[in-house]
Parts: C-alpha cells; structure tokens; sequence
C-alpha cells in the first residue's frame, strides 16, 4: 500500500464537521468537569461537617479503664490481697466473623487448652458489653516465649491482641478465703444492676467477705482515655486521659498469725473459729474449715471445678465462722444465767437438788436428764447453786429455772448479747441465728410455747441457732462485763470510709446484771477452766482438758450441741450414729478474765461425745489464746 | 523538502536517526508540564497515601521516568511512520491479549498481567488506549472520513474484537471505556444525530436486559449500594461510604498531608490506587481536588486543540480518541470516588500507584504529539 501525505488528509468537506465534533467533545469535558466540583463542593463544603463527625466516630473511641482495685492487708501489713498483672491474647469480640478460622490460625503459632477454648467461645456469645470493641480474652498468662512468637507474627493477626490484664491476687490462697472473700468476673445481670458508668471498664466485683462488703471502697473510680484506633481496632495512640482513682488500701484486724495457727488446730476437720479483741471488736481471726483457694474464681473457673467444688459434702464454700448455725448448747448457760438474775428467776444463793440427774416437769411424762448422766450413767450432781451450776455446766439446775423464765422475756434479754441478730459491722452475708419466741413458734410451728420448749432453750437447744461469730460476740459482751464493741474486720484505711447508720450504730450497755453478777459470772467462768484437783464432781468441766496446766489465766464455757433428736428413753450412742449426725463440739473463752484481750470462740462440727466442747473444741481455744498472749505480752515487754 | 522516509539525506544509521529525531522533536511544552504537574502531583499524594514507604515510591519515579522518556521518543516519530505501523500495532496488542487469556497472571480474580521474559510486568489491555483509537484513525483515513453503516460496523469490529478479550479476562471497567471512547470518537468523525438518539434509546433499552442477564449479582449489589451506602455499611457499602466520608471530612483545605485519618488509619480501602482521590480529597482538601481536575481538564483540551491544530486527519482523530479515553478514565474514576457511579476497578490515570497505565498514557501523548504537532504538515497549508 502506497502512503501519501494525502492519505491523512481529511477531505475538504469533512473538514468541517470534525472541527465542531471536537469542540463539542470539549463544551462536554467542561460540564463533566463542571458538575464533579459541584459534588466535591457539596461533598466538601456543604456537607463538610457530617462527614467530619463520620470520620471522627470511626477513629475516636473512648474507652474507659478499670480502676486498680484497693488491696487488702492484715494488721501486720502482710498483704492478703493484690493485683497482678499478666499478658493475655485476645480480640475485639464483635469483629469476629468465623471464630473457627480464627481459633486455628490462633493454633498455629499459639496453644491453647479445650477448657480455654470452650471457655472462650461462651464468652464471645455472650458478650458482656456488646458493640464496644470490648475484648474477649482467649488465652491468659502467656509466656515469654509465647509473647516472642507473637511478636514475630503480629503482622499476620492485625485482629489479635496481647493485653495487659490485671488479676485479682490472693497470696494467702485458703487461708484467708472466708475472711477476705473473693472477687468473680461480672456479670451481664451484674452490670444492669450496678453503675454502669463507674463499672465500664470493671471486670471483678466482689463476691464474699471484705470483697463484697467494701465493693464501693475497694473498686475506686473509673478512668477514661480518648485514643485513635485503626480500621481493626488496633489503639495507635492516646490523645487524653483521665485517670482512673485506685481503690482503697484496706487494713484489717485479722492477724494473719493467729489465722494460721487457728487453720492448722482445726486441720482436716469440719468447723470453725473466730477470735475477736474484747476493746475494739476487732476480729482477730476468722476461720472456716474446710476452705477454698479463692484465685480459682479470678482465673475463670471451668464448669467443672466449680460444679465439683459446689458438690463437696463438705462444703467448702460455706462460711461456717459467719453463716454456720449450731445449736449454742451449754455456751448459752452464761447468758442465761444472766437472764435468770436480771428477771428474778434466779440468784446466787437459789441451790436445786440433783439426786440422780433427771428433771421432770409437772404432768409431762418426758424425762430430761444431765448431760453427766450420759457419761456416767449414774446419779446427779447433788445441791447445786449458779456459781456450780456454770463451772459444773449442770443442765438440772437451768431446766428448773427455765419453768421460772418466761421465753419473751428471755429472748429480748439474749438479743442484747447479739442471739438472733446480726451484730458485725462489716461481715458480709453474716446470718442472724436463731433465737426462739413464742411468736417464732406460732409463725414457724403454728403451735403454741410449751414449757417443755423452755426447758430445752435453757440449755440451749430446741431451735435456737447460733453462728461461731455470735458464739465470740456473746463471749465480748460477757467479757466486757456487758459493754459492747461491735464486731469488725476493717482495721484502718487509706482514706477514711463512710458507711451507712446501721453500720455504724452503737449498741448499748446490756440492761440487767449488776456489777457483782458480772464479777461472779466471769468468776465462774473461770473455774470452768481453772477449778480443779477437788474431785470429779467438784472440778470445773474443762479443766482436765485444759486447765491442769495451765500457766496464765482465762474464762470460758464449753458446750455440746445436739444435732439429732434422740428419742425418748434411748441412749445417745455415739457408736451408732454417722458422723454428720455426731453432736457439735463447741467453747468460748477469753483472756485475762480480769482484763480481757481476746475472746476466742470454736466450733469443730460432730466433735462426738458428750464433753466434746471441752474435749475437743478446748484445747483449739486455748492454743490461740496462749500463742496472741505470748505475743501480745512480748510486745508490751519492748 | 524532502521526505525522510523516501530519502534519506546522510550516510550511516545513527547519523540518520539522530539527524531524524532533530528534525522531528515535536515536545509540545504546555501538554509536557500539565503531565509532569500531575506526576509529581501523584508522587507526593502517594508518598502519603503509602504510609511514606521511600522505596515505592522511588520504584514509581523510576517507571514515571521510562514512561516521560518513551514519551518523548515516540514524539519524534513521522506521523507517516505510525500510519504505516498502525496495523501492525493493533494485531501486535490483539495478540498479546490472547496470550495473556491463556498465561496471563491472576490478581484479584481476573486474568490481567502477561510477564514476558526481558520485560517488566505489564497489562497489554492498557496498550489498547493508543491501539484502538490508532486503528480507528488508519480507518478512516483509508475511508477518506466517510462514515457508512459499514464503516460503523468495521469501527465497531475494530473496538469489539479487543473489548472482548478484556471482557473475558474479566475486567468490565476498561472495556467500558474503551466502547465508550470509540463512541467518542465516531462522534468526532461526524455521526449523524439520529444515529446517536437512536444509540441512546438503544441503550435505554438494553439496561432492564442488562440487569436482569448480563450482570453478576455483586454488580447489581454494587449499583444499588450507590443509591443507600447505609443499608449495608460494614460491606458492600464500606468503600463508598469510607471514601466519601474521606473526601467529605477534608473540607476547603484538608488535614494536611499525612494527616488524613481515614487514609491513615487504613479505614479507607485502595488508597493509593483506585481511591486515591479520597486521599487527596482527605488530606488536601477541595482547592486541591479541583485544581487537579482543572490540570485533567486542561490536558484533555490541550490535545483537543492539538488534534484540532493538526490539520491532518490521521492525528486528528487519533489524538480525539485518546483523549476521550484519558478523559473517561479521569470522569469515571472521580464519579466512582465521589458515590457517583458505582466501584469499578479503574486507575486515576498518572496519580493511582501503578507503572504499566502511567507508561502506556504518557506514551500515547507521545503519539499525540508526534502526530499533531509536525511543523511541516502544518507549514504545507
């Protein structure tokens, strides 16, 4: 093919129309132009503020933070709770898509257990607060080699996270469980009930003991920081914050000695022990047994572990030292002692004649016999007065003057030393007892008081209940000679701690015994432990058990409480019975008599035999109150 | 004068194509400063955009370079040269497109990419915006810039054989703009009105048909996406909603550059390819935006007024073609950016990262150049 110039030439009469086709094509480009700066004015200018506010919502996140929790030491400073941190892996929950892809390209580089994983998957579920970009934690406590290995990948898991997490820490495990508590994750119940402000970022709330009862205090304020995040959430920086206010320091009065002394008297069996200083209230101690290691519930306790511990016979969860009831047995004889001199049924010189252990009421063909009569199957306790009657622990000589007692009468005197109510200050969940009234048996019965129903309470059984902490608050007030001092763990604070009237509300001096009777009754008590050498008959129940060698002095009372009704006529056998149905063996004392330090009250739950209190639970008293006198002398000695 | 090609005026190769190229160094200023503002303009938005990544960038003036350099040697070739090339091209490219359907590269769910041994990764369907309108112009020459039913129908077959090469490879974006410009183009050659409303209705027509046979379902996802970017936020709608917000929240002046959150953060998608408006509409705002449209504009009238100078028919239409499908790729690109038209994968032409559609552009305005500017064609009328 030949080319010319003409080739390209455009024919004359063409010529035209190309020329005003191209400029046409031109006037078009304009206009197109025109109209998408239109959009950009309109995108930019006009609606320059919502898109402006649109961009802002995607990269600004307020996000809260968790106060650090207030930590918890004992009167000694050692510390019985604390935080401690540890690194975590986890993702934004709501920006999971497939949590199965994600779980095995988490697998690759990082193991984690089936319990975790399940554990996990139930709490991406049900996430806490949804539509926060809240994390979900798969994998706590990661190692130094995990977190290296994460480090290398982190490019490959822009949607995964190493957090910093902060773990409620109990450094005393079981020791302190039922003293302290301890603290489970919240719940979604927990945040529609609580503050959701204050709670925003909180992921522990108290759940027992000192935790539950200075939640407030111990929680603190919650802190806020503004940071700038990337499409996947990944925080780039912090532009303000408002730091959060950590909780309160709390220090207790428990001493963390003591604890463990008590801890180990009581060692692998059922019961409990609670100390309290006579002049402040302070509980010294508070010993539950068995017991739970409380970090358990801050790590996320799988199903399992929790349904196991909640299936334990011997329920370790359980409070026996606050909401444990036991019928008081003969520990309630002081008291009602008291109650007999302050309503005239009774006084110091009044002597009941026991020929042969038996009490009889007039027309009632039961028979209730000492409880000396069970061990030695023979005879009374001859003439006794009040004074015998408490260092004998006769039973005779308060079945006789329960027929003069009115049961209303008794029971508003009882309630001034703490029965059938609760008395401590900051004791969470402390249960009330029970302390029987005619009104109580019309409501609960439907049947009216009987005197027979008298003659049981006056050795403290027929359905009156106690807790070991009342079994000790009663013993104070008895110590004190009838002031009070409420019972209390907390100690001091960093900051003073305000709480509500019926905390703090002051009880009065108990109504009634006269000076000389509280000397007498705290006498009394005395030769429970100290009067001895004169003769079976004559000694103080305790003091074989405790008192033969005893280098100091000190008070106290044993009983032995029944857990089953034994029928009329048969013998209680303790062979014949299951443990659980074996008799509580309980005692209170308190040191010196004449100017107490501590009052110290135990129970160790079917002790068995009749005596038992003394047998059994006497020897734990004793071991507490030698080891805080030693101590507590050693130190007035510096 | 003499014509070089017939005889040539001095002994040796060399001497001759240096002499050649003297002779014919047509660099039009204006049109080479409008493209090198818009590069370095590129340069510096994705220098950003890329988080200041140095060596892509470096990468990018490197290939930016070579394709300035193409430019200018394809500018000092004889107009007659690329008339008598001009088949040889376009089968050239039609071949390479059917390469590139059986050993082409996959990326993203299309067959696009050919890596020839010796040569640098290239899309040869880029190679159909200066092939096409090349063709298209030696057609009409032949046919002395009549335009028949057959004419038509040859123009459309000239267009049709490649676009559906592209259209197979998948990549629906530049075959609609290559129909689109050699639309264009047969309007600038004189189609009658009628046949353009008919065009018009015709279309109309088709788009229920359209809707309902030819497109996949994200298409229409796509397409009513533009309409309510809310109904689906998190997916469909995230690109569109995301570069608007970008572009929305940079206001008169924008953030500045390296400020822009959206961009930054990663909240918008494709950021320094086919979104890369929002960028400079996040970080430099609308004076920005608009001047950069306005240099777009300026290039597309310079080479209008090029092709109109021209006074040869040839480059005429040649340089109308490409301009048209520069300009298309500019509107089309800006419309999508803007949640005017809906996503469709195309480059904002010398600004979005990529090497093989800023060389094939700067070379085809080479060709532009070459073919319009000649003094001597000029000088004869």
């Amino acid at each position: 093919m030949k080319v010319e110039r003409s080739t390209l030439q455009v024919p004359k009469e063409r010529h035209g129309i190309l020329l005003f086709r191209s400029m046409a094509i031109g006037a078009i480009g304009l206009l197109v132009v025109g109209g998408l700066v239109f959009r950009l004015y309109q995108l930019q200018i006009v609606d320059h503020e919502r898109y402006e506010t649109r961009a802002r919502e995607n990269r600004l996140v307020t996000q809260p933070i968790a106060p650090a929790r207030g930590l918890i030491y004992d009167r000694n400073g050692v510390a019985l709770a604390g935080n401690r941190q540890v690194q975590s892996l986890s993702v934004i929950g709501e920006n999971v898509d497939d949590v199965d892809a994600l779980l095995v390209r988490i697998r690759e580089i990082i193991e984690f257990t089936p319990d975790e994983e399940e554990s996990f998957r139930k709490r991406l579920k049900v996430q806490l607060r949804p539509r926060t970009g809240e994390k979900v934690t798969l994998k706590r406590h990661l190692s130094d080699k995990e977190l290296a290995i994460f480090a290398v990948n982190r490019y490959r898991y822009p949607d995964v996270f190493v957090t910093t997490e902060t773990l409620r820490d109990y450094p005393m495990a079981g020791l302190m469980a039922h003293v302290v508590g301890s603290v489970r994750q919240v719940t979604t119940e927990d945040l529609q009930r609580l503050d959701s402000v204050s709670y925003a970022a909180t992921k522990y709330i108290g759940r027992r003991g000192i935790e539950k009862f200075y939640e407030t205090e111990l929680h603190g304020q919650v802190g806020y920081r503004t940071v700038e995040v990337n499409v996947h959430g990944r925080v780039m920086r912090e532009l303000s914050q408002v730091p959060p206010v950590r909780g309160r320091t709390l220090t207790l009065h428990v001493d963390s000695n003591l604890q463990r002394l008590a801890d180990e008297e009581i060692g692998e069996r059922r019961g409990a022990v609670v100390a309290i200083d006579p002049n402040t209230g302070g509980i010294l101690a508070l010993v539950s047994k068995p017991t739970y290691d409380p970090n358990f519930f801050v790590m996320g306790m799988t199903d399992r572990g929790y349904t196991d511990l909640i299936a334990r016979r011997d329920t370790p969860l359980f409070n026996r030292a606050t909401q444990g009831t036991y019928p008081p047995g003969s520990t309630f004889k002081p008291v009602i002692a008291l109650a007999g001199l302050s309503l005239g049924a009774t006084d110091w010189e009044y002597v009941v004649s026991d020929p042969n252990g038996e009490f009889r009421l007039p027309n009632v063909s039961r028979i209730w016999r000492d409880w000396d009569w069970n061990v030695q199957g023979t005879g009374g306790q001859g003439e006794i007065d009040l004074y015998r009657a408490i260092y004998r622990s006769s039973n005779v000589y308060f079945y006789d003057m329960s027929t003069r007692l009115h049961v209303d009468d008794l029971a508003s005197f009882a309630a001034q030393f703490g029965y059938g109510r609760a008395t401590a200050i900051d004791v969470a969940d402390a249960d009330p007892g029970l302390m029987p009234s005619t009104r109580w048996k019309q409501e609960t019965l439907n049947d009216k008081w009987y005197p027979g129903d008298s003659v049981n309470l006056s050795i403290g059984q027929g359905g009156m209940m106690v807790t070991p902490l009342q079994m000790a608050t009663a013993a104070t007030v008895v110590a004190n000679r009838g002031e009070w001092v409420r019972p209390r763990l907390l100690l001091s604070s960093d900051q003073p701690i305000e709480l509500d009237e019926g905390f703090t509300e002051q009880y009065p001096r108990v109504e009634g015994p006269t000076d000389e009777d509280w000397a007498q009754m705290v006498d009394a008590l005395k030769a429970v432990i100290h009067r001895g050498g004169l003769g079976y008959k004559q000694n103080g129940v305790a003091w074989a058990y405790i008192g033969m060698d005893i280098p100091y002095e000190m008070a106290g009372k044993s009983g032995t409480a029944q857990v089953v009704e034994i029928p009329q006529g048969e013998e209680y056998n303790d062979e014949s019975l299951t443990e659980t149905q074996r008799k509580h063996a309980l005692f209170f004392a308190f040191a010196p008599p004449e100017d107490p330090v501590i009052v110290v009250a135990v129970v160790v739950e079917n002790g068995g035999i009749d005596g038992g209190g003394s047998k059994i639970a006497g020897p734990i008293a004793r071991k507490l109150i030698e080891s805080y006198l030693n101590r507590t002398v050693a130190l007035s000695r510096d | 004068m003499t014509d070089f090609l017939n005889t040539p005026t001095t002994s040796g190769f060399l001497p001759y194509l240096t002499n050649t190229a003297r002779k014919n160094f047509n660099l039009d200023p204006w049109l080479t400063i409008l493209l090198g503002l818009v590069a370095v303009f590129g340069l510096v938005v994705l220098y950003s955009s890329l988080g200041k990544d140095q060596a892509a960038v470096v990468a990018l003036v490197v290939k930016l370079g070579f394709g300035f350099g193409l430019m200018v040697a394809a500018c000092c070739i004889s107009p007659l040269t690329y008339f008598r090339l001009t088949p040889m091209i376009y089968v050239g490219v039609v071949l390479l497109l059917v390469v590139v359907m059986f050993f082409g590269e996959s990326a993203k769910g299309s067959q696009r990419w050919l890596d020839l041994p010796g040569l640098p990764r290239f899309q040869p369907s880029e190679l159909l915006k200066l092939a096409i309108p090349l063709m298209i112009g030696w057609y009409f020459c032949l046919r002395s810039f009549k335009l028949k039913l057959l004419d038509f129908c040859v123009v459309l077959a000239i267009a049709g054989i490649p676009t559906a090469l592209v259209l197979l490879q998948p990549d629906y974006g530049t075959a609609m703009i290559l129909l689109l410009g050699t639309a264009g183009v047969l309007f600038v050659v004189g189609l009658r009105w009628y046949w353009i409303v008919l065009a018009i209705v015709l279309f109309a027509a088709l788009v229920p048909f359209a809707w309902l046979y030819l497109l996949h379902d994200y298409h229409r996802t796509r397409i009513s996406i533009l309409f309510n970017p809310d109904s689906d936020p998190q997916n469909a709608g995230w690109n569109i909603l995301q570069s608007k917000t970008a572009i929305g929240s940079g206001g008169l002046t924008g953030k500045g550059l390296f400020n822009g959150t959206q961009s930054q953060l990663d909240f918008l998608p494709e950021g320094h390819t086919d979104f890369v408006l929002a960028v400079i509409g996040e970080e430099l705002g609308f004076v920005w935006c608009t001047l950069l449209l306005l240099c777009y504009l300026l290039i597309f009238i310079r080479v209008l007024y090029l092709s109109i100078r021209s006074s040869n028919g040839f480059g005429h239409l040649v340089s109308a073609g490409i301009a048209i499908i520069f300009f298309l790729y500019v509107v089309v690109n800006v419309a999508m950016v803007l949640g005017l038209l809906p996503v469709i994968g195309l480059p904002l032409p010398l600004v979005s990262y990529g090497g093989t559609s800023a060389v094939s552009t700067l070379v085809s305005f080479g060709v532009v150049m070459a073919i319009c500017t000649r003094k001597q064609w000029m000088d004869r009328e």
